[in-house]
């Protein structure tokens, strides 16, 4: 059954990437682990984004696959085909680079052409679909103007359009927006979007904005360190993170290390300086976790709690009024913050409280995510 | 608009250059022209009248009496641009694959093989020249080795044609071929050689597509640093040509020297810069050309 299943993967995925690992010597000495036994699936026109912080190793595991970079162990296969040893220019990918690097010498069309013409594509077929590429992504008309004498936004454009030209299998993108203002940015995300969905193209898109990861797309995949720390789709990486650095990473939320003790019915977690947090009934006692508590997971406590939620006590420091939201920044005993950004009345209730009194935050124990420690060798 | 402090401050700051190229370049450039356009004295020195038959020699009209036109002068100055064009070719295809390999090296060889590429520059000219004449003649180095090595059974004229001129010329003026397209290949954007080979090009495409057509500012500088100093070039023939090689600068100094024909030698010499002087105007050119559309 389980074997079966991934036979199915495996003819499914587009892409395929299987603990790789690659290391660099440091020109100051010693060596880093760019990939440390990286594993990740591509399936077929889906939009994968590779997310997380600065050095941890995704513009590597995208040079891995495009072939610029070799990996010292593992193995990358496209479309089932194994990659070793294949050279970047016969891999059926191509790749928007960050600094978009179009050809300096050659004018907009000849860099949207390049794909074709270094493939031998006779001269009308080239022309026709150099110009349907350029009317896709809305700059028809620009083939004979130079990349300097063009904008940062419509550069992108044509770095974009000369990846697809070719109708990669995948495209790789490394970064593609980091250099946009915000709102060619926000249109810009919005554009690949629709440029994916329409092509069927699987995307793999590098960025370090958890929020542009998020919007766009169908799985993320959180990297840390060289290792994936989880691929989900946004929604299970925002509500059930599988490590407390994908929990640190994406979203608000305050998180609570401890020991879940009491009796089944009521369990609750005590953090080593002695906080407690009721949790979800039925979590069994004994067990190491952190509890995730998102900003809207907090409201203003009723004069008597029901069983069913937690309570927190905590002073409040700053109220800060964001427009739809309104968010609460508050201290807990043990010098901690938490943030509560309650919706609808649980807001009315908690604008009352003055700065610097004392408040109770409630929550519902089956809520926040309760994300169980694994020991350091599992 | 250039304010009139910053006037002042240019002139200060370029006044002493300029008097001193004023004086020393501009000035014998002009003593030379005029020169050329005077007449031989009998024994030496010059008679100060108009006299346009020292091109006429050159260029093919003549007096009819003193002055006569001969080819041969054409010849040579072809010759020298034959022996010089060789030279560019030789050193570019010399140096391109080695700018190529000492860029991708790692920095600390990079200052190395610089360092190492201007080190004949500390030996005399004439000296590291003699070293050739040692290598190339018939008892030397390279006639013994491959006699050793049973390849040739008798040593091979080397020394004294213009195969020697030419591994002369490339010796001395391969540096300048170099530095310049080292610097440009190293500027070379390498995540542009990338891109080519992501979009599908074979690493010879990427080469003619990408890497030639980007690396030209170089090898345009490098060509016209080599070819000047080859075209008026006197003492490489001089050493490893012998008397049968005879470049346009072997001209040019025996007119002055033994000739004592210093108008007819200032002729050549104008010559000479002429060609340089449209050279240069066209590198220029395409340069300027080049950089309005980066
Ligand atoms: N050619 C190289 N030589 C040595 N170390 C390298 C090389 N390329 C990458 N590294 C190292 O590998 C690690 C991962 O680099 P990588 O470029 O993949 O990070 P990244 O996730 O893309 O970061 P960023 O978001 O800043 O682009 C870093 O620690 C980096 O210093
Ligand atoms: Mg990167």
């Amino acid at each position: 059954m389980k074997a079966d299943e991934e036979a199915q993967d495996q003819a499914a995925s587009i892409a395929e990437v299987r603990e790789a690992v690659k290391r660099f010597a440091a020109p100051e000495g010693g060596i880093v682990t760019a990939l440390d036994g990286v594993s990740l699936k591509v399936r077929p026109s889906e939009f994968v984004t590779l997310l997380g912080p600065s050095g941890c190793g995704k513009t590597t595991l995208l040079r891995a696959i495009s072939g610029f970079e070799e990996l010292d162990a593992g193995e990358v296969r496209i479309a089932g085909a194994p990659m070793t040893g294949v050279p970047p220019h016969r891999r059926p990918v191509n790749t928007v680079f960050q600094n978009y690097a179009l050809f300096p010498h050659l004018s907009v069309g000849d860099n949207v052409g390049y794909g074709l013409d270094v493939a031998g594509v006779p001269r009308a077929e080239r022309n026709t679909r150099v110009g349907e590429t350029l009317e896709r992504i809305g700059l028809d008309g620009y083939e004979r103007r130079r990349p300097d004498q063009l904008s940062g936004g419509q550069r992108q454009r044509v770095a974009l359009a000369r990846a697809i030209i070719n109708q990669p299998k995948l495209l790789l993108l490394d970064e593609p927006l980091s250099a946009l203002d915000r709102n060619l940015r926000k249109a810009m995300q919005l554009e690949l979007k629709n440029l994916q969905h329409d092509l069927g193209i699987c995307f793999v898109f590098v960025t370090h904005d958890q929020e542009e990861a998020l919007t766009m797309s169908d799985r993320v995949a959180v990297l840390n360190a060289g290792r994936i720390e989880q691929v989900a789709a946004p929604e299970t990486h925002y509500h059930r993170p599988a490590t407390r650095f994908v929990a640190e990473f994406i979203g608000d939320g305050a998180l609570f290390s401890g020991r879940v003790e009491g009796p089944a019915k009521d369990p609750v977690l005590v953090t080593a300086d002695g906080l407690r947090f009721a949790v979800a009934s039925g979590t069994p006692a004994g067990q190491e976790a952190t509890l995730l508590l998102r900003p809207e997971h907090l409201e203003a406590a009723p004069k008597s709690p029901r069983a069913s939620h937690g309570v927190i006590e905590a002073r409040l420091e700053q109220s800060v009024f964001l427009g739809a939201l309104h968010q609460f920044v508050c201290r807990l005993a043990n010098g901690a913050t938490i943030i509560a950004a309650p919706t609808g009345a649980g807001a009315g209730n908690l604008s009352e409280v003055a700065i610097g009194d004392s408040i109770r935050l409630a929550y519902r124990r089956d809520q926040p995510h309760l994300i169980p420690e694994v020991g350091d060798g599992a | 608009m250039a304010r009139r402090g910053d006037t002042r401050r240019l002139a200060f700051l370029l006044g002493p250059a300029s008097l001193f190229l004023g004086v020393f370049f501009i000035g014998p450039l002009a003593v030379m022209v005029v020169y050329s356009f005077l007449e031989p004295g009998l024994y030496g020195g010059v008679e100060w009248n108009f006299y346009h038959w020292n091109y006429g020699r050159i260029l093919g009209w003549a007096d009819g009496e003193w002055e006569e036109f001969d080819a041969v002068y054409a010849q040579i100055f072809l010759r020298s641009a034959r022996l010089a064009l060789t030279n560019v070719a030789i050193t570019l295809i010399i140096c391109y694959p080695a700018a190529i390999w000492v860029s991708g090296l790692s920095a600390r060889w990079r200052t190395m093989v610089v360092f190492l590429i201007t080190l004949p520059f500390f030996v005399s000219l004439v000296v590291r020249l003699f070293a050739w004449v040692l290598i190339l003649r018939p008892s030397g180095f390279l006639n013994s080795s491959l006699m050793g090595l049973g390849l040739i059974s008798e040593p091979i004229d080397i020394i004294f044609t213009e195969t020697a001129v030419l591994i002369g010329m490339a010796y001395i003026l391969l540096p300048f071929m170099f530095l310049p397209l080292y610097a440009s290949i190293e500027k070379l954007d390498r995540s542009l050689v990338e891109a080519s080979s992501d979009l599908g090009a074979s690493p010879l495409q990427t080469f003619f597509r990408v890497t030639l057509p980007l690396t030209l500012p170089g090898i345009a500088a490098g060509s016209v640093l080599v070819f000047i100093p080859s075209l008026g070039n006197f003492i490489v023939p001089d050493i490893l040509g012998g008397a049968k090689v005879l470049m346009i600068g072997n001209l040019v100094e025996q007119q002055f020297l033994s000739a004592r024909n210093w108008p007819f030698g200032s002729a050549l010499s104008v010559m000479i810069m002429a060609v340089m002087f449209v050279l240069i105007v066209l590198y220029l050119r395409s340069m300027g050309r080049q950089e309005a559309r980066q």
